[in-house]
Formats: C-alpha cells, sequence, structure tokens
C-alpha cells in the first residue's frame, strides 16, 4: 500500500467583513495510489473549496494552512507558485463541474489539449497531438482526428467533459481531483462518465478524489468515503464501513434520505434533516451538527469536537462513543 | 450570420442616403445660398449671376440627386475658393487625417489596454485608482485646451515635438496625443471590464490548473477573450477621430479633412463642406460595420456557428 | 423522538413592515427610514459633495456675478494690457489675473464666464433632454415600428460628426449665444434617447405595467404615472453629463470663433484668444481653461456620484 497524498490538519479561512471565514477545518485524509475516495456532503459544507486548496486554487482573499500536505512525498504547502504550477497538471489533474464554460471558446479542442502537455514535457507539437487523439480515443471520442479542430461550443455537454478528462489525462498525473464532474449532466451521461472514470483509473493506475453531494455515484465509485458537514469531516472510512456501519447522525441521516425502490413505502415521508447550516464566520462552539442532531446534549458543547479514530483510516467526530452512537441509529431507524 | 449582416447593410445604406440629404441641406438651411455666396453688398443682378451660374435656381431635388449622381462617382465638383476638384483637395489632406487618428488610436490604445489589463488584475489597488482618474481626468478635458497645454509644453517650452504643420512624422506626435487621448476613457473601462469578467471564468480556473505559466493565462486566454469587444470599439473610435480632428488639425495648422471642412464652412465653400461631412460619415458607417464583422470574426461561436 | 431543533431567529425588523410603523406602538431603537438611508449615502459619498460644493460655488459665482466681479468684463484698458496675475512679480491685487490683450479685466471676465458656460450647459442640455427622452420613451414603449423609426433616427444622428455639423449649422446660423444653444440641444439628444429607450423597455415589461394596461388605464396615463418615475434615476444622470457635454461642445465652438461671439467672455472664447499670446502669457489660456475643466470635471463627477447613490448595484 502506498499512500499518494496526505493531507493532515488543512484549513481555509477568508477574510470577510463580518469576521473571519472558516470553510474548511482541520481535514485529516489520504489517498492511496489506485483508490478512489470520494468526499461527499451537502451544498456550503467546503468540499470545493477542499478540491481548490489541494490544487492551490483558491481565491486571493483565501488563505490556506495545515500540519501536512504532500503529494507522492512532494511538500506541497511550501511549494514555491512556480514549483506548484509545475504539478499542476502534471501530477495532479483537475476536473470541473461545469463542462459547458471551462474550456476557452476562442481556441480549438487540439490546441487546448496539446498546450496541457507542451507545458509540461519537452515533446513535438506533433507528439503532443498523437498523444492527445490517443486519449481522446481512450474517453470515448469517435474522429477523434477530426474532433481536434473543432471548437468546445461544437459540442455537446458529455462530449465536453469527456474532453476534459482526456485533457487532464494529457501529462499522465499522479492524482485527479473531479469536483462533481457529471453534477451538470444528464442522468443518462453521469453514468457513462463515471463509468469511464472508473475503467481509466483502472488502466491508469492514478488516484482519483471524487467530491460529489450524491450518495449514489459515492456508492458506485468510493473505495474511501470522506463525510464532510460545514467544514469538517465528521465521518471517514472504507465505503464498506461507511454505509454498513454509519456512527455519525449525520451520516445516518444522509442515507435515509436516498428512497429505496422497494423498502421506501408510497406515502411515507421522505427523509430530511431539519435547519440549516451553521455560519462559519468567527468561533463556532463545539460540535457543528448540534442543531440538527436528534441526540445533542450538553457534552456537544461549547469545547470543539475531536475526531474519534477507531480504525486505520476510519474515524467519525462525535461525543457518543461507538455504542452509544450506534444504539442511537438503531433508535432513529426504528422511527 | 449573413442574413444578419445583409440586413445591417441595407440599414447602413439607408443611414448614408439620409446623411447625403443632410450634408446637402446643410447650408442652405438658413435660406438662400445665392445670397449668402454673392455677400452682403451684392446687389440682386450678382446674385442672380450666382444662381445662374451654380445652377441654384433649379428645383431642390434635381440639384440634389444631381450632386449625389457624382458623388458616388467620387466626383464633388469644384471648389468655390481653391483652384482645384474638391476630389483631389480631399485626396490630398485625407491622409494626414488617416495618419493622425491612425496615430491617435495607437495611443489611445497603447496607453488604455496596459492600463485596463493591470487595473483588472489589482482592483481597487494604487493602479486602479490611477487608471480611474486618468479616465475621468480624460473626459474633463477640453480638447483644444490638452492641445494647447501639449504645445506649450513639449513644443514650446521643451522644445522636444514641433508644433504646427505635418512634414514629418514627429509633426503627428503631439496632436495624436492630444486627438487620442479622449478616447482612452472609454476603451479602458472595457478593457477592464472585459479582463475582470475573463479573469474569474471557468476557462481561466481550467488554465490554471493546468499549470499554464501566468503569461500565458494573461495573453493567451484571458486577453483573447476579453479584447474582441475592444476591437469593434476601437473601430467606432476610429470613426469617431476621424469627424472629431477639427479642433486638433486647427490648433497644430495639419491640413487634413478637419481643417479642410473648417475652412470652408467659414468661406461657405459649399461642395466641399458637403463632400467632407458625407466622406465621414460614409467612413464612420464602413468603420462601425467592419467592426462588428470583426467582432464576428474573432468570437468562434459566431464565426464557426 | 427528535428533540426541537435550534432555529435562528432575529427580531423583527420594523423596517419590514409596510409604513415602517411599530405595531405594537412601542418605540424600538434605530432602523432608519428609506429617506434617511437616502440622506446617508449621499452626505457619506466624498467625491459627490464635493463636486456638489464646487458647482453650487460656480453657481453663485455666476448669480453673484455683477457685485463679485471687480470690473467691467467688457471694459477695455489699452494703457493696461497684458497685466499679469497677482502671483507673478509684477501682479497687482487691482487685477487679480491679470488682464487681456485689450487690458479687459480677466477676473472679471471669467467670473462672467461662468454664466455663459452654465447658461448654454443647462438649456442645451433641457432641449436636447426634452427630445431625446421623448423618442426614447416612445421607441421603448411602443416598440414596433416607433422603435424602428427612432432607432434609425439615432443611428443617422451618431453617424454625424457632431462638431462639424454644429459647425456648419451655428455658421450658416449666425453664431451667438442662442444659435449655439439651439443648434447644442438639436444634435445632443442621442444619450438620452439610448438610455431612456432601455430604461423604458425595462420597466414596461415590470408586472404592475401590465396591471395597469389590464384595468384600462390610457397609455399617457400609464407613461406618466408608472413609466416616467422608474426612468427618472437615469434620466437624471444622463442629464448631467448633458450638461457637461455641452458646455465642452460650446467651449471647442467658441474656441473654433464659431460659437458665442466676441466681445462675450466666453471661456472657450478666452482660450482662443489668449492662443496668440501663449509663449510668454500662458496664463491667458491657462486660467480660463482651468475652468472649464474643474467645471466640466465637477458635474461628471456629481454624474457619477448620483449613479452611485441611486443604484450602487450598478457599480463596475
Amino acid at each position: 500500500m502506498s499512500v499518494l497524498l496526505e493531507v493532515q490538519d488543512l484549513n481555509v479561512d477568508i477574510p470577510l467583513s463580518s469576521g473571519i471565514l472558516h470553510p474548511v477545518q482541520k481535514l485529516t485524509f489520504h489517498v492511496d495510489k489506485g483508490e478512489t475516495l470520494c468526499i461527499v456532503g451537502e451544498s456550503g459544507c467546503g468540499k470545493s473549496l477542499t478540491s481548490l486548496a489541494l490544487m492551490d486554487l483558491l481565491p486571493k482573499r483565501a488563505s490556506r494552512t495545515g500540519t501536512k500536505l504532500e503529494l507522492a512525498g512532494m511538500n506541497l504547502l511550501t511549494a514555491s507558485n512556480r514549483e506548484m504550477s509545475d504539478i499542476r497538471g502534471n501530477r495532479m489533474g483537475m476536473i470541473f463541474q461545469e463542462p459547458m464554460s471551462s474550456l476557452n471558446p476562442a481556441f480549438t479542442i487540439g490546441n487546448q489539449m496539446e498546450e496541457a502537455m507542451l507545458r509540461h514535457r519537452d515533446v513535438s507539437r506533433k507528439e503532443a497531438r498523437e498523444r492527445a487523439i490517443y486519449l481522446l480515443e481512450k474517453v470515448g471520442i469517435t474522429g477523434a482526428r477530426g474532433r481536434l479542430g473543432q471548437y468546445p461550443h461544437q459540442l455537446s455537454g458529455g462530449l465536453r467533459q469527456r474532453v476534459m478528462i482526456a485533457m487532464t489525462l494529457m501529462c499522465g498525473p499522479d492524482l485527479i481531483i473531479a469536483d462533481e464532474p457529471t453534477t451538470a449532466l444528464d442522468v443518462t451521461i453521469q453514468a457513462q462518465i463515471l463509468l469511464l472514470l472508473k475503467e481509466l483509473q483502472r488502466e491508469f493506475g492514478m488516484g482519483l478524489i471524487l467530491i460529489t453531494h450524491d450518495l449514489g455515484v459515492v456508492a458506485r465509485m468510493a473505495d474511501r468515503v470522506c463525510v464532510m458537514y460545514a467544514g469538517q469531516i465528521v465521518e471517514q472510512g472504507t465505503a464498506e464501513e461507511v454505509f454498513g456501519d454509519p456512527m455519525h447522525p449525520y451520516t445516518r441521516g444522509l442515507i435515509d434520505c436516498i428512497p429505496v425502490p422497494g423498502k421506501t413505502k408510497r406515502g411515507e415521508h421522505l427523509g430530511s434533516i431539519p435547519g440549516m447550516v451553521p455560519s462559519l464566520v468567527g468561533a463556532f462552539q463545539g460540535c457543528h451538527f448540534r442543531d440538527r442532531c436528534p441526540h445533542a446534549h450538553d457534552r456537544c458543547a461549547p469545547d470543539p469536537i475531536h475526531l474519534n479514530w477507531i480504525g486505520e483510516g476510519r474515524g467519525y467526530r462525535c461525543v457518543l462513543s461507538p455504542e452509544e452512537t450506534r444504539r442511537a441509529g438503531e433508535l432513529e431507524a426504528a422511527e | 450570420m449573413l442574413v444578419f449582416m445583409a440586413r445591417r447593410l441595407f440599414v447602413a445604406v439607408l443611414v448614408a442616403f439620409t446623411v447625403s440629404v443632410i450634408a446637402f441641406s446643410l447650408m442652405r438651411i438658413s435660406g438662400d445660398l445665392a445670397v449668402m455666396l454673392a455677400g452682403e453688398d451684392a446687389t440682386a443682378e450678382q446674385v442672380e449671376i450666382i444662381r445662374e451660374r451654380f445652377g441654384l435656381n433649379r428645383p431642390y431635388y434635381i440639384q440634389y440627386l444631381e450632386w449625389m449622381g457624382k458623388a458616388v462617382q467620387f466626383d464633388f465638383g469644384e471648389s468655390m475658393f481653391y483652384p482645384q476638384s474638391v476630389s483631389s483637395l480631399i485626396v490630398d489632406r485625407i491622409t494626414n487625417t488617416l495618419t493622425l487618428a491612425g496615430f491617435g488610436l495607437a495611443f489611445a490604445l497603447s496607453l488604455s489596454i496596459p492600463m485596463g489589463v493591470l487595473a483588472a488584475l489589482r482592483p481597487d489597488s494604487w493602479i486602479d485608482r490611477l487608471a480611474l482618474t486618468i479616465a475621468v481626468l480624460g473626459q474633463a478635458l477640453p480638447g483644444f485646451w490638452f492641445a494647447l497645454i501639449l504645445m506649450f509644453i513639449f513644443g514650446l517650452y521643451l522644445g522636444m515635438f514641433p508644433i504646427s504643420g505635418s512634414d514629418t512624422y514627429w509633426h503627428f506626435v503631439l496632436p495624436a496625443i492630444s486627438l487620442g487621448y479622449y478616447s482612452t476613457p472609454a476603451v479602458m473601462r472595457l478593457t477592464r471590464t472585459g479582463m475582470l469578467e475573463v479573469m474569474s471564468s471557468d476557462y481561466i480556473r481550467t488554465a490554471r490548473a493546468k499549470g499554464l505559466h501566468t503569461g500565458t493565462i494573461l495573453f493567451k486566454h484571458a486577453l483573447r477573450n476579453a479584447v474582441i469587444p475592444v476591437v469593434a470599439l476601437s473601430a467606432v473610435q476610429f470613426g469617431n477621430m476621424l469627424g472629431g480632428s477639427i479642433v486638433t488639425e486647427t490648433v497644430f495648422q495639419i491640413q487634413g479633412l478637419g481643417k479642410l471642412a473648417y475652412d470652408g464652412v467659414l468661406k461657405n465653400d459649399f461642395p466641399v463642406v458637403q463632400a467632407v461631412l458625407l466622406l465621414v460619415a460614409v467612413f464612420y458607417i464602413v468603420l462601425v460595420l467592419l467592426g462588428d464583422l470583426l467582432n464576428a470574426w474573432l468570437d468562434p461561436r459566431i464565426r464557426v456557428g | 423522538m427528535a428533540l426541537p431543533t435550534m432555529t435562528r431567529v432575529s427580531p423583527a425588523d420594523p423596517g419590514d413592515i409596510p409604513g415602517g410603523a411599530d405595531p405594537l406602538g412601542v418605540e424600538s431603537p434605530g432602523q432608519p427610514t428609506s429617506g434617511q438611508l437616502f440622506v446617508r449615502r449621499v452626505v457619506g459619498h466624498g467625491s459627490f459633495v464635493f463636486a456638489a460644493t464646487i458647482i453650487v460655488g460656480i453657481i453663485l459665482m455666476a448669480l453673484l456675478a455683477p457685485w463679485l466681479a471687480p470690473h467691467d468684463p467688457y471694459n477695455q484698458d489699452l494703457g493696461n494690457r497684458l497685466v499679469y496675475p497677482i502671483w507673478t512679480e509684477n501682479g497687482t491685487w487691482l487685477h487679480p489675473l491679470g488682464t487681456d490683450a485689450l487690458g479687459r479685466d480677466y477676473l472679471s471676465r471669467v467670473i462672467y464666464g461662468s454664466q455663459i458656460s452654465l447658461i448654454i450647459g443647462f438649456t442645451a442640455m433641457t432641449i436636447s433632454g426634452l427630445i431625446g427622452t421623448t423618442m426614447g420613451v416612445l421607441a421603448g414603449y411602443f416598440g414596433g415600428r416607433v422603435d424602428m423609426v427612432v432607432t434609425f433616427l439615432l443611428t443617422t444622428r451618431l453617424t454625424l460628426p457632431v462638431v462639424m455639423v454644429a459647425l456648419a449649422l451655428v455658421v450658416v446660423v449666425g453664431g451667438s449665444l442662442y444659435t449655439v444653444i439651439l443648434v447644442l440641444g438639436f444634435l445632443l439628444w442621442d444619450r438620452f434617447t439610448v438610455v431612456m429607450r432601455s430604461t423604458t423597455q425595462q420597466v414596461r415589461s415590470l408586472d404592475y405595467v401590465a396591471a395597469a394596461e389590464a384595468i384600462g388605464c390610457s397609455t399617457r396615463r400609464i407613461i406618466l404615472s408608472e413609466i416616467m418615475p422608474n426612468v427618472l434615476g437615469n434620466l437624471l444622470v444622463i442629464a448631467t453629463f448633458e450638461v457637461a457635454h455641452s458646455i465642452l461642445l460650446e467651449a471647442a465652438l467658441s474656441f473654433l470663433g464659431v460659437g458665442v461671439q466676441p466681445p462675450t467672455p466666453s471661456w472657450g472664447l478666452m482660450v482662443a484668444e489668449g492662443r496668440d499670446y501663449m509663449l510668454f502669457e500662458p496664463y491667458l489660456i491657462m486660467i480660463p481653461g482651468f475652468c472649464i475643466f474643474t467645471l466640466v470635471l465637477a458635474i461628471n463627477m456629481l454624474g457619477d456620484g448620483a449613479r452611485d447613490i441611486l443604484a450602487p448595484e450598478n457599480r463596475s
């Protein structure tokens, strides 16, 4: 087992006029080679900012701190701007959510793909073009040679996302971060793209961080899972562990929200978690989830809640002991 | 897209004809052109002679049609004041005005595009405020006053540039600055807004994620998109400079179309004035169309459909 | 059973209640009325206040000219030609800004010149504003053929080189204060038309206009009572800029000798008259030019400030 990416206590702070916003707080996780890690959470939980923080693509006002951020042993926290730009697109790649606007409308597909390789490798334009064609075919685009001369607006959303994936693979990165790559696509295309990502991972052996709000995607793709809520990881572990034995009330709430054909009865209320995400400006007291947690009590505040590690890479953020939280889960299920 | 351009062309031709009517009528508004030409002390006979000589006794529309008929062949008749045909007068002077406007545009662009880009990259910084100040001052500065100040400081006092005439390219430096400065605010604002919008776009984020150099991101990816509307605006500004060069040419004694029109108006040289007005307007129409064409050409979404 | 969740509650804002009144009749502390907020925004906008001060100063100068000017601006004193201003070594308090080539006191001419600029600026703007607003609102409200005609007229006007046309018109009609005002008024309506047209189009598509139409209000009534109040903000801003535009154009025309005629003390004309003496008596062009610049700058700043105050979300 070889660790590809190690993250310890990653923070993102953004100064606002009303105080300092902490959208990402003390994240600790890792990704192994060839492994898919899914970061899942609702809108606004900080997962997108996490991916930007990993790539050092945060907006200017935001600042990033942490104890450790290493990609294959390279320290990304102390890397200079020049070193980071050498790593981006080369050792680390990123796929974004909106394929419609993520490609420059003024240049051809071929130009943008070749550019990705020419920046990091000492190859000729011809060699870069051949690699582009090879990868376009790998992502399932027919007539690849002809596609090179096309402009982004001439392709559909699904095709554009495939082009994005191919473009990210131009330099054979060790790690790919995909931020909600299928959210903006049709449901049928979603499945295709996810399958494609899985196959490519199998073939090229890169690590994949998949950011999503959709538990169905997690179920299909994840080897390991991080559940994020209000800027913190509230639970992490392998997919079997998190789905089979959810320790945190939020995770259980999320799983509950998915209607299961056959199991959910007609007319039954769809599960939902009442309340709203708390404000993350300034110092927040205690557990971020306690305003919405059915088991909140006085131990939940005001001290910050630490991640409770109960196994290798397995942890949850709650003051309840494993037995207490499992019992609470059974109570919830009985309702 | 062809249908769109055809429609624009049709409107353009219509506008051109309307302008030709205006150009033709302008000098005749206060009444009898023959009386104006003859002067205050002329007798009725002298006025009649003039009327005959220039065909001013014929119906209005006939005079117009005759003029237009020749105008489209670039024959604008004879000047009342110079011993030359109007066309040759125009040909003599048009290069000066085109040079002046060209230099003026070059100055405006070389000042406003870099400033607009820098202001967009560092919003609310001192450079942004400097750009804003230049823009605000530029719009309040009377053109003739600015021209005189430039002439005074750089021409007379420091002796760096010649202050009148149009013999060498040096002669065009001060006039170009004076003329071009007025266009700077608009171009700078458009560049700044365009760059701000583009720099926050998704494809720039992708370019960064690919690890491209900052220079590549700025000049290849960002500017290429931000500059499209600026090109169209530049064409319009060039057209404005062609028509607005009167003051600059008069101050710096440049024998261009503006000065020709000015002298012509003062001397009641109506063939000259009509011709210059029409020409400048037609130039403007062509430039606007050109601007739109360039706009469409530069954006692959329109060009390749 | 799930415990009741905490929801975030904020105290009822009296400003949210229509009329702003406190329904319980109890005094609630400091929610300002929208009127007070407006005044606060105006006063807090630095450049707006600064510009307004300058403009009020110049207006006062123009109104009080007969009492402020130390001499008659038309009075020639050939024995005292080209006296230098007070800040030079030969300056005298008798003529604080010196005298021109005909011995006329420059300070007095500058003071009276403000009258010319302001009168022309405001009157020309009023004429062009009436023309442009009417055209724009009609085009925006009725659309269709009316819009086509107005747009065509607009395009034609924009194609014309304004300075050249103004030049020709003023010469043909004869240069004077009145002709300049008329010519500028009949030429500078384009910006009014453009902005009023688009604003009217926007307002027209709002729901309450449709409601007014639905209950059968006459067109005239709709335009006056529904559309106009909403376009007023934009109108004010454009009007401000067009005053500045008119002042600049008048100065240019007078400089070229075809605007206000001598011996009237138009600032533009004063620059022209001082041009021949520029090398040794630069104050002759610096002073009146600077006056034009200051007035126009202040008006532009006022317009920018007005735009910020009336619609802060429109800032670029």
